[in-house]
Formats: C-alpha cells, sequence, structure tokens
C-alpha cells in the first residue's frame, strides 16, 4: 500500500508563500460564505440543506426511472445522449465526433468531470488542441498544472506567478494586476471561441422532466462555449440528475452561497438540445455524455451513497484546517480537501488511497458547512475501518493491531490498567514537567513524531486515582 | 445535596491532568453534589475509535458502560469524550441491539462538565475567583458535535477578576485529532502553529479549553516556542478561588 506522502506535504508546508495563499484564500471564501448567509437567512439555510438532501437522495434511489425520463425528454428536444462507462469511453466519442466534423480546436468551460477523465490529454493526444476558458483553469493550462480546488482552481497561484507566466507563455508584457491579467487572457479567449468547433462544458445538474442540462459560472465562458461553436457536449456523472427543474431553485441557491458567497452565480444557464427552427443562435448539435466512472459501485453501497450527493461547492475544502495547511496538489486525484478524502478510495480503491480518510483531525467542520449535508465525518471514520481492515490483510498494521490489541486488554482490565499507567512508562516525574526531549531509547514512534513540534508532558508520579483515594482519606478523617 | 455525580473523568485526565479532575470534583461539590469515582473506570474507547480500530474499540466501550450503568449522572471534563458516549456509541454498535439499548439507557445521564453546571445544576456563577487575561478555546467536538458554544464563556464572565478576549480563530481545531498528531505530525504541528500565533494575538495570559487533549497539543506547542501563556481547563479556572 501506498505511503503517506510525507516529503510532498512538508514540501508544501514549507513553501511560505504558497501556504500563505491557499490559507488566505480559503479563509476569503470562508469570510464571503459566512457574509452569504445572515443570521436571518440561518434557518431557512438550514432547511435548504435538508431540502436539497433530499432530492439527491431520492434521485439517486430512482436513478433507473430519472435517467428513461432523461433520455427520452432529451431526445424530444432534439439532444443525443450518451452514456460512457470510464473515461476512455467518454474520450473515444468526443475525439471521434470531433474528427468527424474536421474539428481542430475544442474550447472548454469549467469541469471537474473532463478533470477526472483527464479528457485535455485524451484529446492533445489525437491533435486536437484543447483550450480552457475559465480563467482559473486557462492559467492551470498554461502551468501544466492540475486545479488544486474544486471552485477555485488556481488559488494555490499568487498574482506574481500569474504575471511570469503570462509574460512567458503568451509574450505579452509582465503585468500584475489582476483586472489586466484578465484582460490579456480575454483577448486571447475571444479569438479562440470564435474558431472552435466544438464546445465542451460539465453540467451541474440535469434536470431529468425537461432534458436540460444547467450550467453555472461566473465569467460567460460556459455560455460561450455552449453557443458559439457549431456542437456543443456536455460531459457530466450520472449522479447530476435531479427530476424537475423546480428542484434546481434550491441548489442554486445554496451553490453559490456555499462556492464563493454569492447568492446566486453571474450566470445560471438552462440549455435545452440544440437550436431549433427559427432560433438565431445556440448550437447545431447538442450532445450530454453520462459518465459512471466508478459512480454505480458507489451507488450500490446504501451507507456510501450520500458521497454522490456532493454538488462541488468546496466549501468542506475551505473550512478544512488540514486542507487549508497542504492545499489540493498533495491530494492524489482531481478531488481534493474532505470530499476528495471520502470519494477517492471509494472510486479508486482502499489499497492505493488508504491514508487519505486519516488526513483528518476529525474536527466536524467539512460536514457542517456541506450545503447537502453529507455526513463527511461519519464516512471518514467508516473508512478509516475498511483502511485498517485492508491493512491488517495485507499485512502492514502488525504493530499497530498488536498495539491496539494490548491497549484494548488493558482498558478492560482496570488492575492491569492501573498497574501499567497509559502513559506513564516514560518519563515519570513528580511534577507535570513539559519534556522538550525524552531520553534516546524513546524517541520512536508515535512520541518522536509528537516531538518534533511539541513538548511533552511527563506523566505526574500521583494519578488521579490516587489523588482521588487521598483526597477521600483526608475528608473521612475531617469527619 | 442535590443529588450524586459520577466523574468519568477520561484516560488522559487520570493519567496525565490529574489536577483537572480534582478541580472538577470541588467545584461540584462546591455546588452542592455529592460526587463519586467509580474506580473501575478506564477509557471511552475513543483512541482505537478513531482510528479505524473497531473491534478493539468495542470492549473499551461496553467496559465504560458497565462501570457506569448505575449512575444517577455521569460528568466528564471533556467534549471529546461525552461525545465519543453520547453520539458515536451507537455508531460503534450498530446492529447491537443489546449493547444499543445500554446505550440508550445511559445517554441521557452523561454529561459534559460545562453543560452540567448550567443545565442541570443550574448555576452560572461557581464563586470562583482567577485574576487573569484568558482565551477560551472552542474544542471541535464539543462545538460541533455537542453544540457547546456560549455555555464555557458564560461561566467564565461569572469568574471574579477575569477578562476573557476571543482569539480570531477560537474554532479553528487546534491540529491535535488523536492519532493525527503524530501521523500527520507536520500538518499537525503547523495547525498549532495558527492557533498558538491567533492565542498570542490576544495577549491572554490563559488558554482555557473543556478538552485537556486540545490543551495538551496547544501547550505543547506553547512550550516549544517558549511563550509563557499558561493552559487551563475549564474546571480548574472555576475551582480557584
Amino acid at each position: 500500500m501506498k505511503p503517506i506522502p510525507v516529503e510532498s506535504i512538508q514540501k508544501t508546508l514549507s513553501n511560505d508563500p504558497l501556504g500563505e495563499a491557499i490559507y488566505a484564500s480559503t479563509g476569503r471564501l470562508m469570510a464571503k460564505r459566512a457574509a452569504a448567509i445572515p443570521d436571518h437567512l440561518r434557518e431557512d439555510f438550514e432547511q435548504w440543506r435538508e431540502q436539497a438532501n433530499r432530492i439527491k437522495r431520492h434521485t439517486l434511489e430512482n436513478l433507473d426511472y430519472y435517467l428513461e425520463l432523461l433520455e427520452e425528454r432529451l431526445r424530444a428536444r432534439g439532444g443525443r445522449l450518451v452514456y460512457a462507462r470510464d473515461e476512455a469511453e467518454v474520450a473515444r466519442f468526443i475525439t471521434r465526433l470531433a474528427k468527424e466534423k474536421g474539428v481542430r480546436l475544442v474550447v472548454k468551460s469549467k469541469s471537474m468531470t473532463t478533470e477526472e477523465i483527464h479528457l485535455n490529454e485524451w484529446l492533445e493526444k489525437e491533435g486536437i488542441e484543447t483550450v480552457e476558458t475559465d480563467l482559473g483553469e486557462y492559467i492551470i493550462q498554461l502551468a501544466g498544472e492540475r486545479p488544486s480546488h474544486i471552485v477555485a482552481p488556481a488559488l494555490h497561484k499568487t498574482r506574481y506567478e500569474i504575471a511570469d507566466l503570462f509574460r512567458e507563455k503568451l509574450a505579452v508584457e509582465r503585468e500584475e494586476e489582476p483586472e489586466r491579467q484578465t484582460l490579456i487572457a480575454r483577448r486571447v479567449l475571444r479569438e479562440k471561441f470564435l474558431s472552435a468547433g466544438l464546445g465542451v462544458t460539465g453540467a451541474n445538474f440535469v434536470v431529468a422532466e425537461s432534458g436540460a442540462i444547467v450550467v453555472i459560472e461566473n465569467e460567460g465562458n460556459a455560455r460561450l462555449c455552449s453557443s458559439a461553436p457549431p456542437v456543443h457536449i456536455a460531459v457530466a456523472g450520472i449522479e447530476k440528475l435531479v427530476p424537475r427543474a423546480q428542484d434546481v431553485a434550491v441548489f442554486l441557491k445554496l451553490l453559490g452561497r456555499s462556492a464563493t458567497g454569492q447568492p446566486l452565480t453571474v450566470y445560471t444557464s438552462f440549455l435545452s438540445g440544440p437550436r431549433r427552427d427559427g432560433e438565431i443562435d445556440g448550437p447545431q448539435e447538442f450532445y450530454l455524455v453520462l459518465l459512471d466512472g466508478g459512480r454505480t459501485k458507489i451507488l450500490g453501497e446504501p451507507s456510501r451513497r450520500e458521497s454522490l450527493y456532493c454538488i462541488r461547492c468546496g466549501a468542506c475544502l475551505n473550512h478544512c484546517p488540514v486542507y487549508r495547511k497542504i492545499g489540493g496538489h498533495n491530494y492524489p486525484w482531481v478531488y481534493s480537501g474532505p470530499i476528495g478524502a471520502i470519494i477517492t478510495p471509494q472510486f479508486h480503491g482502499m489499497e492505493k488511497d488508504w491514508w487519505l480518510p486519516f488526513a483528518s483531525s476529525l474536527c466536524g467542520a467539512c460536514g457542517e458547512v456541506c450545503p447537502v449535508k453529507i455526513d463527511i465525518p461519519r464516512l471518514l471514520l467508516e473508512l478509516r475501518v475498511e483502511a485498517v481492515r485492508e491493512k491488517i490483510r495485507s499485512g502492514e498494521a502488525r504493530l499497530e493491531h498488536l498495539a491496539f490489541r494490548l491497549w484494548a486488554w488493558v482498558m478492560t482490565h482496570p488492575r492491569a490498567y492501573e498497574a501499567a499507567g497509559l502513559f506513564n512508562l516514560v518519563l515519570r516525574d513528580d511534577e507535570t514537567g513539559w519534556k522538550g526531549q525524552v531520553p534516546g531509547p524513546f524517541r520512536t514512534g508515535p512520541l518522536k513524531e509528537w516531538l518534533r513540534f511539541r513538548n511533552l508532558p511527563a506523566p505526574p508520579a500521583k494519578k488521579f486515582r490516587d489523588l482521588w483515594a487521598a483526597r477521600q482519606q483526608r475528608e473521612a478523617l475531617k469527619e | 445535596m442535590a443529588g450524586r455525580v459520577s466523574l468519568f473523568v477520561t484516560c488522559i485526565v487520570d493519567q496525565l491532568f490529574p489536577r483537572v479532575g480534582l478541580a472538577m470534583a470541588d467545584v461540584l461539590e462546591r455546588v452542592g453534589w455529592e460526587v463519586d469515582f467509580p474506580r473501575a473506570q478506564t477509557c471511552c474507547g475513543q483512541p482505537a475509535f478513531n482510528s479505524g480500530y473497531w473491534d478493539e474499540a468495542r470492549p473499551v466501550a461496553r467496559h465504560f458502560l458497565k462501570v457506569f450503568a448505575g449512575a444517577e449522572y455521569v460528568v466528564v471534563p471533556s467534549g471529546s469524550c461525552t461525545s465519543m458516549i453520547t453520539h458515536h456509541f451507537e455508531q460503534l454498535f450498530a446492529g447491537d441491539r443489546a449493547a444499543l439499548s445500554e446505550v440508550e439507557a445511559l445517554r441521557p445521564r452523561v454529561w459534559e462538565f460545562s453543560r452540567f453546571l448550567l443545565e442541570v445544576a443550574g448555576v452560572e456563577d461557581v464563586g470562583a475567583r482567577f485574576e487573569k487575561v484568558v482565551t477560551y478555546h472552542d474544542s471541535c467536538h464539543a462545538l460541533r458535535e455537542l453544540r457547546i458554544k456560549e455555555g464555557p464563556r458564560r461561566l467564565l464572565r461569572h469568574v471574579r477578576g477575569l477578562e476573557l478576549r476571543e482569539m480570531d480563530t477560537a474554532e479553528e481545531c487546534c491540529g491535535f485529532g488523536g492519532t493525527f498528531s503524530v501521523k500527520f505530525a507536520d500538518v499537525s504541528g503547523a495547525m498549532a502553529a495558527t492557533k498558538i500565533d491567533s492565542i498570542l494575538r490576544t495577549g491572554a495570559e490563559a488558554v482555557v479549553s473543556i478538552d485537556s487533549s486540545c490543551l495538551m497539543q496547544i501547550r505543547g506547542a506553547l512550550e516549544r516556542r517558549g511563550a509563557a501563556v499558561e493552559t487551563r481547563h475549564l474546571a480548574e479556572v472555576l475551582a480557584a478561588q
């Protein structure tokens, strides 16, 4: 089983500008969310979360029905539904279509699902130029990196780094002002929109009843991707379905506020099928690719199903004290933070990513802010049990397993507990002093790790139970 | 006498911070409660539970249930251990009907110390005097699982001579997290550093919390930095006169 990427984590932690960028940006997003949910809205917000959770549960429990409904309604509107089992099937479909149409350039709007399946790499391999048009994604693409945050992919980058990047990659004057940087990107991207033969977007929601997809964004680039090129392909996971258009309302209220503190994002597009007779804009062809990619496996586990409720708002990342220290790139997949920690091992198997559920202090902040009330803390705990089982099976937890078995025996035998004194074995002291170091032989394992950053309380010679017995004796004498 | 409480002092207080347990007993007696200490008690099982070793946590949790089965009230100087019993035993014993009914029977009688004072004993002023500037650290399980936020502050405001100054990251985790603190020592250390910075900005002379485990992390990091800020469990502040 893969070890915890300690070195990479240490590298992030010792990089001050990076650490400050992550901590400050997530802090700003936390403050914005808090401001968007003022006291008078708090009760409503709780009800919305409850309602959103119920809609997701209902839809996923009846997914077979809603998928068939969607297919029928989408076809009636002139669109086509394509099912893809895995990333290769998505890539094959899109590249074949692109080649058929003679497409040389694809414009994309921000989509975690296409990040998940490495769509850009697949297309580039086939010689099809692919351009990200969301500003953050564009920056990441130029830098040759992957997004470090679900909503703010370039959150780890400072504007000074972006200034250098633009100068190097776009041959422009170095520009440190974010507004001017945006204008530079805009100039480049406008050209791309106008010459692309294919636009790819994600879908935040897919409405079964109307066959429409809902795309929310702030920059207008998704609207251009879905309307300027002659062909529009939307790629989404099968869990994105909601039954009716009216069900979307509650999610819109939750998503903007949770992600960026906006009551509503700047653009909310309901896109239903290609351009119809008499309409003056919109694509000539529309395809919706629904990806499984491991989702049905999770769907089949009732106690894990809620992992699929996620609407990718990023609030759990922003509020996670671990994410805020290590950023997104130390997580093995494009989904980072608490939601990444619970879904990555479920998608990729525990043997690879066993350590993710442990990358949490179990502070519970993620569960508190999740707009669809995924019980992330519960799932972290339950996945830890599975990880331990996996480690025991592979023979990698022998010592730890033995330690906990011994611990359990001591804790169920009070006399042994009194004799052993759990913390009592090392450095007994008359006064609870705080030791900066312990004698060499003890400088190992958990003690050594503790002492890297903290002093250690030396266990007092008298335990509570001893002091209590003495106190009782004194009381008895008084009487 | 108002009634009788059984102390569950938790393994960390028993072994490392016994004065916290004595302070809690002093305060409870001062407000008119009879206090006993069931000597067979050990631990609630949380260390194994949080580490994924539920098979090892179960017998320890069962032992807890047995020791305290007859208690009128169980009072605990920890939000985290209280929450383990009142919130997580149910998860740990899922499907075990006999154990679950024992959990059900005990749960309403298990109280975190500050909440017991306010909601059962019905006192806000325990007659304490502590002449220091303090800042209060919200421990995660107390805050998010037990919804304890204002209670300890209310108790602190009634302490004579005490000035309470809020830190800007009161609700942010200190980075302890049980075995997380050693499995991910680097991250845990970085989280502690953020907490310490925030504490130092207040100019407080002492950090107060209702969880000794958080205080161990905070104090350990304060000591390492050579910062002269004390750590005090709420019980110790309330016991001071």
